[in-house]
C-alpha cells in the first residue's frame, strides 16, 4: 500500500527533468500551506483575501524574477531594493514635475535598467565579484536617494496612474495580470530562447561556458541589466500602490526578494532553477506570512519563519539532488 | 634492474634506500617495484618522460603519499616513511617548484614559520634571535641578504635559496630538487650550482629532478631513469652519452596502433599563425595547419603548448602577432573563434570543457545553439533529437540524451566535448590532451574519429604528452621548447627519440 501512495505522489523520474521535480514539489508545499491554513483560518479561503495574497507575491516577483536570471549566472544582486527605491523616487518626481505618468513609468524603468548596466559593467569589465559590486551599488543608490529625498515625501498621483497598482480588472488586481505576463516572459525566456540556454550554461561553469563559445561578458551584462529593469518596474508599482514615494522604501524588499528565489530553489551556486520555481516561492513566501496574520501570531516572528524556511527548502534541495547524483 | 647498485661509491651504506616501492592509483600503476639510493655527499639525478613516476617517487620520499609495497632504510636500518612529518624526522627536504612561502612574512619568519623562538611576553616572537638564527643560516648557504625582508619583494631564485635555507634550518640531510633551474637565469643557475657544490661538502644528499641533459651531466654522480613507473636503470655520467640516456627514457615502442588514412597530397591552408607572442610565456610562434591533416604540437608539460592552443583561441589575449584562420585574421575572444569554426577540447574536460551537473544534451548543443536555431527561439525536443544523432553517431554509452554528463565515464565524456564542436560544423579542432585519463578501447575510438573528421575536409591541431600517438596519427608536428617552437618534424622524422630530443634542453 505505502508503495503505491508513494508512487502516486512520485513524478516519474525518466519523463521529467530535474527543474520540473523541484517546481512539482513546490506546487505540492504550496498547496499544502493553503490547505492548513483553510482548516486553521475561516477568512483564508475567501476571494479577498486569496487576490490580496496574489498581489503581495507579485510585489515580491518582479523583484525575484530579474534576481532569478542573476542567481542563475551564480552571481547576487543586492542592490535591487535600493534601485526600487531610487527609481521610485525618479519617476515620482517626473510625473510630479511633468504631470505624465507615462513619461514617469519611462524614467522608472531607464533608471532601473541603467542602474542594472552598471552592475553588469562593475562585474564583467571590472571583474569585481557580483556580491560585492551590488553591495556597494546598494549604499550608493541608498545615498543618492537620501540626497534626493532630503527628507521629503512625493505624495498624490494621478488616479489613472494608481490604477496600475491599485485597479482592479474583471476583478482580478491588475498586478496579477502583470505578475502572469512577466511570469510568462520569464519562463519563456529562460526555457525557450537561446540565450537563456547560454545563462544556464553560464552558471553551470564559467570556464567551459567562455570555451564552448558563449559570449559570457555580454550575456552578464544583459542579466544585470533585466534585473535592473525589473527593479525599474517593480518601482513604478510600488510608486502607484501606494500612492507615495520616500528614500526609505527599498530597505524591506532586497532579502524577501533572496528568499523567494531561494525558495523557488534556484540554486546559489548557478545553473539550476527557474523563474516559475520563484513564482513559487514568493507565493509561498507570503501566504505563510499571509497565514501568521490570519492566526494573529505577532509580526515580530515572520523574520524567524522566512529563515527557517529558507534554511529548510535549500537543505531539501541539497539532499535530493545528492541522491540524484 | 636488480637492487643491486651497478656502482662503486663513496660511502658504503645509503643515507636512504628504497626497495621495491609500489604505488597505485585507480587505474595506473604510478610506481612499479622501484628501488632507489642515496648516498651522503652525492648529486642523484632523476630522470623520465612525463608521467614515468618521478613526481610519484618524490611524493613518496616526502612522506605526501604512501607506498603500497616497499621498504625504507636510513643508514641501513629500516624506518617506515607514512607522513611528512616521518619524513621531515629523518631530514629529506623537498623543494618543489612551487614554493610553499608567505609572500608577506619576512625571510627569517619564513625560514622558522612554526619554529619561532618566543618573546619574553607570550604569544611574541623573539625579533633579536630570529633574526641572529635566520642570518647564520642564510650564512652557511652563502646567501646575502637582509634576514627582515619581506619574501614578496623577491625574486623566484632568491625565493628558491630561502626555501633551501628553510630546509638546511629543519637538519635536512636529504635535498630532492624539482626542475630547480626551470625558473632561473643563467647567472642564477650558476649560484644554485654552487650553492649545490657547497651542501655536497658538507654531506647533503642530493636528488635532482630534470629536464636539461647538460646540467644532468654537469651536476650528476649518478643517473637513475625512471619509465612507466619502473626503474629502467642506474648509470653514471661518464658511461652514457645523451643519445643512450633518451633512448632509455623512451623504452621500445608499445604495440599499438591506431587508425589512420593519410591523404596523399595535404589540402589548402586553414589556420596560419605568424609569429606569435603572449603575455602566457610563448613566444614566436609560427604554426600552419592545412584542411585534411593532423598537426601535433608536443614538448614537455610546461613548454607551451596549451598556452598556444588557448592563444589560438582566443581564451588568452596575445602581445604580438598574427592568427590567420581561413584565409581572415581574427582577434577576440572564444565566442568569435568558435563562430569562425575553430574548436577547442580543452585539457581539462570536467573544468574546462563541460558542465558536470547539466545534462549530455545540453552539453552536446551549447555551442550550435545559434546554428541550430538561428530564430534564437530554443527547442528542448529539436535539441535532443540532435543530440540523440551525436549520441549515435560517437557511439557515446549513455541511458538517454537527458542524463547527467558527470555521471558518464571519462572517454565518453570526452567524445561529448568533441560532439558539441560537431554539431557547431567547427572547421579546425584543437585538442589538448585528448586521451588523458581514457582507457584504451575509447583512445581508438577517439582516434578514428579525429582521422574521419580531417578525412571530411576539417584539420586537427593535437597536443599529447604520449609522444607514441603523436608518432602514429599526425602527418607532422612541432615541438616546444621553454614557450618557443624548438623545431619542426616531417611524417619521415617523426620518431619518440626525435621528439625527446628537440624537446630536451641541450644548451
Amino acid at each position: 500500500m505505502t508503495d503505491i501512495s508513494k508512487e502516486a505522489i512520485m513524478p516519474p523520474r525518466s519523463f521529467l527533468s530535474q527543474d520540473a521535480i523541484q517546481v512539482f514539489y513546490r506546487l505540492l508545499a504550496a498547496l499544502l500551506i493553503c490547505a492548513v491554513l483553510a482548516v486553521l483560518s475561516d477568512s483564508f479561503l475567501s476571494l479577498g483575501n486569496i487576490l490580496n495574497v496574489l498581489r503581495q507575491a507579485s510585489l515580491t516577483f518582479f523583484i525575484a524574477s530579474g534576481l532569478t536570471l542573476v542567481v542563475l549566472t551564480a552571481g547576487l544582486d543586492l542592490s535591487v531594493g535600493a534601485n526600487v527605491a531610487l527609481s521610485a523616487c525618479i519617476a515620482g518626481t517626473v510625473i510630479h514635475k511633468t504631470g505624465s505618468p507615462a513619461l514617469g513609468i519611462l524614467t522608472g524603468l531607464a533608471c532601473g535598467g541603467i542602474v542594472g548596466l552598471l552592475n553588469g559593467i562593475m562585474v564583467t569589465a571590472l571583474r569585481i565579484p557580483s556580491f560585492i559590486a551590488t553591495y556597494g551599488m546598494l549604499w550608493v543608490l541608498n545615498g543618492l536617494t537620501y540626497w534626493y529625498m532630503a527628507g521629503e515625501t512625493l505624495h498624490g498621483f494621478p488616479a489613472g496612474f494608481r490604477q496600475i497598482g491599485s485597479g482592479y480588472l474583471f476583478g482580478l488586481p491588475i498586478p496579477v495580470y502583470l505578475l502572469l505576463v512577466f511570469l510568462g516572459i520569464g519562463t519563456f525566456f529562460a526555457q525557450r530562447t537561446i540565450w537563456g540556454q547560454e545563462i544556464y550554461a553560464i552558471g553551470a561553469n564559467p570556464v567551459a561556458a567562455r570555451l564552448s563559445g558563449i559570449p559570457v561578458a555580454r550575456r552578464l551584462l544583459l542579466v544585470y541589466a533585466v534585473s535592473g529593469l525589473m527593479a525599474g518596474l517593480a518601482s513604478i508599482i510600488f510608486l502607484s500602490r501606494l500612492n507615495s514615494a520616500e528614500a526609505d522604501i527599498g530597505e524591506s524588499l532586497t532579502l524577501p526578494a533572496i528568499a523567494a528565489v531561494l525558495i523557488g530553489g534556484t540554486s546559489l551556486f548557478g545553473g539550476v532553477g527557474t523563474v516559475f520555481g520563484t513564482f513559487i516561492g514568493a507565493l509561498i513566501l507570503t501566504l505563510v506570512l499571509n497565514g501568521m496574520n490570519l492566526l494573529s501570531v505577532s509580526a515580530n516572528w515572520q523574520p524567524l519563519v522566512t529563515g527557517i524556511i529558507v534554511i529548510l527548502a535549500v537543505w531539501l534541495d541539497m539532499k535530493t539532488r545528492r541522491r540524484t547524483q | 634492474m636488480s637492487d643491486a647498485l651497478p656502482i662503486e661509491v663513496s660511502s658504503p651504506t645509503p643515507l636512504l634506500e628504497l626497495r621495491g616501492i609500489s604505488k597505485e592509483f585507480p587505474g595506473v600503476k604510478a610506481l612499479d617495484d622501484v628501488s632507489f639510493a642515496v648516498y651522503p655527499g652525492e648529486v642523484h639525478m632523476l630522470l623520465g618522460e612525463n608521467g614515468a613516476g618521478k613526481s610519484s617517487l618524490m611524493k613518496v620520499l616526502c612522506g605526501a603519499y604512501g607506498a603500497d609495497a616497499g621498504e625504507f632504510f636510513y643508514k641501513g636500518e629500516k624506518v617506515a616513511i607514512t607522513s611528512t612529518a616521518d619524513a621531515q624526522k629523518l631530514g629529506i627536504a623537498v623543494i618543489f617548484q612551487e614554493f610553499s612561502l608567505v609572500p608577506y612574512l619576512d625571510i627569517a619568519q619564513n625560514i622558522f614559520l612554526g619554529r619561532e623562538p618566543k618573546g619574553r611576553i607570550p604569544g611574541t616572537i623573539d625579533r633579536r634571535k630570529i633574526l641572529a638564527d635566520a642570518r647564520r643560516v642564510l650564512d652557511t648557504i652563502g646567501f646575502d641578504v637582509d634576514p627582515s625582508t619581506t619574501v614578496d619583494k623577491l625574486g623566484v631564485a632568491q625565493q628558491q635559496m630561502v626555501e633551501i635555507a628553510k630546509a638546511i634550518s629543519q637538519d635536512a640531510r636529504i635535498l630532492v630538487m624539482d626542475e630547480p633551474t626551470a625558473a632561473l637565469s643563467d647567472r642564477e643557475t650558476e649560484l644554485l650550482f654552487a650553492l649545490i657544490a657547497r651542501l655536497k661538502a658538507d654531506g647533503v644528499a642530493i636528488v635532482y629532478i630534470s629536464h636539461r641533459m647538460a646540467e644532468v651531466f654537469a651536476l650528476g654522480d649518478r643517473i637513475t631513469v625512471l619509465r612507466d613507473g619502473r626503474r629502467i636503470d642506474g648509470v653514471r655520467p661518464a658511461d652514457v652519452t645523451p643519445d643512450q640516456l633518451v633512448r632509455m627514457m623512451v623504452g621500445r615502442n608499445v604495440d599499438t596502433t591506431y587508425p589512420r588514412h593519410f591523404a596523399d597530397k595535404p589540402g589548402e591552408l586553414l589556420l596560419e599563425v605568424k609569429g606569435l607572442t603572449a603575455p602566457t610565456g610563448i613566444s614566436d610562434i609560427n604554426i600552419e595547419v592545412r584542411r585534411g591533416e593532423i598537426v601535433g604540437l608536443c614538448g614537455l608539460v610546461g613548454s607551451g603548448r596549451s598556452e598556444v592552443a588557448r592563444a589560438i583561441f582566443g581564451a588568452d589575449p596575445i602581445t604580438s602577432g598574427e592568427i590567420i584562420f581561413d584565409g581572415k585574421t581574427i582577434t577576440g575572444e572564444p565566442d568569435l573563434a568558435a563562430r569562425r569554426g575553430i574548436a577547442l577540447i580543452p585539457e581539462s574536460r570536467k573544468s574546462e570543457g563541460l558542465a558536470l551537473l547539466r545534462s549530455v544534451s545540453d552539453n552536446l548543443v551549447v555551442s550550435a545553439l545559434r546554428k541550430l536555431f538561428p530564430s534564437g527561439l530554443f527547442d528542448q525536443r529539436s535539441a535532443q533529437r540532435t543530440a540523440d544523432g551525436l549520441i549515435r553517431q560517437l557511439r557515446i554509452a549513455t541511458p538517454s540524451a537527458r542524463q547527467t554528463v558527470g555521471l558518464l565515464s571519462g572517454g565518453n565524456q570526452q567524445k561529448v566535448v568533441i560532439g558539441k564542436w560537431l554539431a557547431a560544423g567547427s572547421k579546425l579542432f584543437i585538442f589538448d590532451e585528448p586521451t588523458r585519463g581514457i582507457d584504451i578501447g575509447a583512445k581508438s575510438e577517439i582516434f578514428a574519429l579525429i582521422d574521419r573528421l580531417v578525412a571530411d575536409g576539417a584539420a586537427a591541431l593535437m597536443i599529447s604528452s604520449e609522444q607514441i600517438e603523436i608518432c602514429h596519427v599526425c602527418d607532422r608536428a612541432y615541438v616546444m621548447r621553454e614557450g618557443r617552437i624548438a623545431g619542426h618534424l616531417t611524417r619521415n622524422e617523426l620518431t619518440e627519440e626525435n621528439i625527446v630530443r628537440l624537446g630536451m634542453h641541450h644548451a
